[in-house]
């Protein structure tokens, strides 16, 4: 992580470096597949697209966030985390896991953006004040969320905001909204932006989009809601092992009754699986142990806009969306965007004047907007 | 709706999402995915593979699939990134390859249709290196290079 300099190496050439013999190379690329819910055919495209691949630098900023979503990325486990810093992406600036700190961290950020410029991708979790908020609500190193962000996505190729606070304004947005907190998306405009939502999002689907973009360097394809197709395509409703008993109408109504024990459907019980789109019926929690529903709780909706204000966790939701749910699926103008480096000195030059330019919060500044 | 659930015993009727928390179902159709891949392979020779976790299962429904395909005679073990557990099941052709990390995650679970899985044959490339690999050490054994033919 000290070093953030982009490696020439391709990803084949470092593995076989590391000693991975072929067949670790091809098991490499069947966990890969699976990572990003590409069929099992695509393993031999997959293995020839990854021996090229080069690791793009990584910028993760962390705003308004619990750290759930970095808890949730660490527990990933295939890659493990380790695999995943050092072999698939160059992670060089993640102020939560980087050894760094302080003036040194934040130079840490300005090289990677220097170094890469055009070519870089940024991570952002957690929402973030919007610019006409008080930008005291969240600061890192004195600067505002907001200032850091615009700085720092400027000569990105593409932002992921992982996370729902990320993607769309999550938990810190929900009514009253007291920090006038924002998402990714609200605020940058002119990047592509990719949101893989989830209160946290499943582990699996971060790193699999990530090896998404290393393997075909462009991005996946997205729905309306800017999240991938891949994990985010259908329903949790329309992937749950539960759906028979939804179709035959047997419902559990109580948490301790037949029906919950017998593993019945938990729609009356509040579950918010018509409505949400997300990975977990298929990928599972806990190393694909488990996932809320397979443990008799409903799903809370957590990927999916206000689901902290979209009514009681345990009514029942009005409308059961089962008929057609791709209706609601827009296709995305960032479908499989090519990202690359463009125009990297003139963005080199604007990084360096971007730093000078933005000023800290400044007690004053916070007295007046409170 | 059957009172008594054997959690063991397989479905009486093969659409088992009624009655027990074992039985949801949803092994069924990837038998038939299997027998479609059978067919394939023994007509066309082509092989296929199912990832079996990218797959909406249920407690208990794996082990009805893995119960229902059953044990053949081969089982082996590829060690490299982790051990990857090769076992063919009861029907030739069909084998059940089983990826975990080293630290005994399972990566992933595929069914492969196929003579032989494809982690088991030793890749192109790598026997292309083999002919170098042993005439070095019959050099190293016999102070000779060995003759090409
Ligand atoms: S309502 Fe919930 S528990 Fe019932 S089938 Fe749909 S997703 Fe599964
Ligand atoms: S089951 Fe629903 S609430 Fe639970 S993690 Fe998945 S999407 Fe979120």
């Amino acid at each position: 992580m000290a070093t953030p300099t982009r490696p020439d190496k391709t990803l084949g050439e470092s593995l076989q470096d590391h000693g991975l013999s072929r067949r670790g190379f091809l098991k490499l690329c069947a966990a890969t597949a699976s990572m990003m819910a590409l069929p099992a055919s695509m393993v031999p495209r997959i293995a020839a697209a990854l021996e090229q691949a080069k690791r793009p630098s990584v910028i993760w900023l962390s705003f308004q966030e619990c750290t759930g979503c970095t808890e949730s990325l660490t527990r990933s486990h295939a890659p493990t985390l380790e695999n995943l810093i050092l072999d698939m992406v160059s992670l060089d600036y993640h102020h939560t896991l980087q050894a760094a700190s302080g003036e040194a961290a934040e130079a840490a950020r300005l090289t990677a953006m220097e170094a890469n410029a055009g070519e870089y991708l940024v991570i952002v979790d957690g929402s973030i004040p919007g610019p006409d908020a008080n930008p005291g609500f969240s600061t890192v190193a004195g600067h505002s969320n907001y200032d850091i962000l615009m700085e720092t996505v400027e000569h990105a190729a593409a932002v992921i905001a992982v996370g729902t606070c990320a993607a769309f304004g999550g938990l810190p947005q929900a009514k009253p909204n007291p920090t006038g907190a924002m998402s990714v998306m609200d605020l940058v405009k002119d990047k592509p932006v990719i949101n893989v939502s989830g209160c946290p999002p499943v582990p699996m689907v971060i790193t699999g989009v990530l090896a998404h973009y290393l393997t075909f360097g462009r991005l996946p394809e997205l729905d309306g809601y800017g999240r991938p197709m891949a994990f985010f395509g259908q329903s949790i409703h329309d992937r749950c092992y539960r759906r028979p008993f939804y179709d035959k109408g047997l419902f559990a109504e109580r948490f301790d009754d037949r029906g919950a024990k017998e593993g019945w459907c938990l729609y009356r019980l509040g579950c918010k699986g018509p409505t949400t789109y997300n990975a977990c019926a298929t990928m599972k929690w806990n190393s694909g142990t488990s996932w809320p529903i397979e443990s008799g709780h409903p799903c809370l909706g957590c990927s999916e806009p206000s689901f902290w204000d979209a009514g009681g966790f345990y009514e029942p939701v009005s409308v059961p969306l089962t008929a057609n749910p791709g209706t609601t699926l827009l296709t995305a103008g960032a479908v499989g965007a090519v990202v690359g480096g463009t125009a990297a000195s003139v963005a080199k030059h604007r990084v360096k004047k971007a730093n000078a330019d933005r000023q800290p919060v400044t007690v004053e500044a916070l007295e007046k907007t409170l | 709706m059957p009172e008594s659930d054997p959690m063991s015993a397989h479905p009486a009727t093969p659409n088992g999402c009624q009655g027990t928390p074992r039985s949801f179902g949803n092994a069924l159709p990837v038998l038939n995915e299997i027998r479609h891949a059978l067919e394939k392979l023994v007509t066309t020779g082509e092989e296929t593979r199912i990832d079996l976790s990218a797959l909406p299962f249920g407690p208990g429904d794996l082990d009805r699939l893995t119960d229902w395909l059953g044990t053949g005679e081969v089982e082996a073990t590829v060690d490299a990134l982790g051990p990857t557990r090769v076992q063919e099941t009861a029907i030739p052709g069909v084998w059940l390859v089983d990826y975990h990390n080293s630290e005994q995650q399972r990566l992933t679970l595929h069914i492969e249709v196929a003579p032989v899985p494809e982690i088991l044959r030793p890749q192109p490339q790598d026997l292309a290196d083999a002919l170098n690999q042993l005439d070095a050490r019959l050099e190293q054994e016999t102070g000779t290079t060995p003759l090409s033919s």
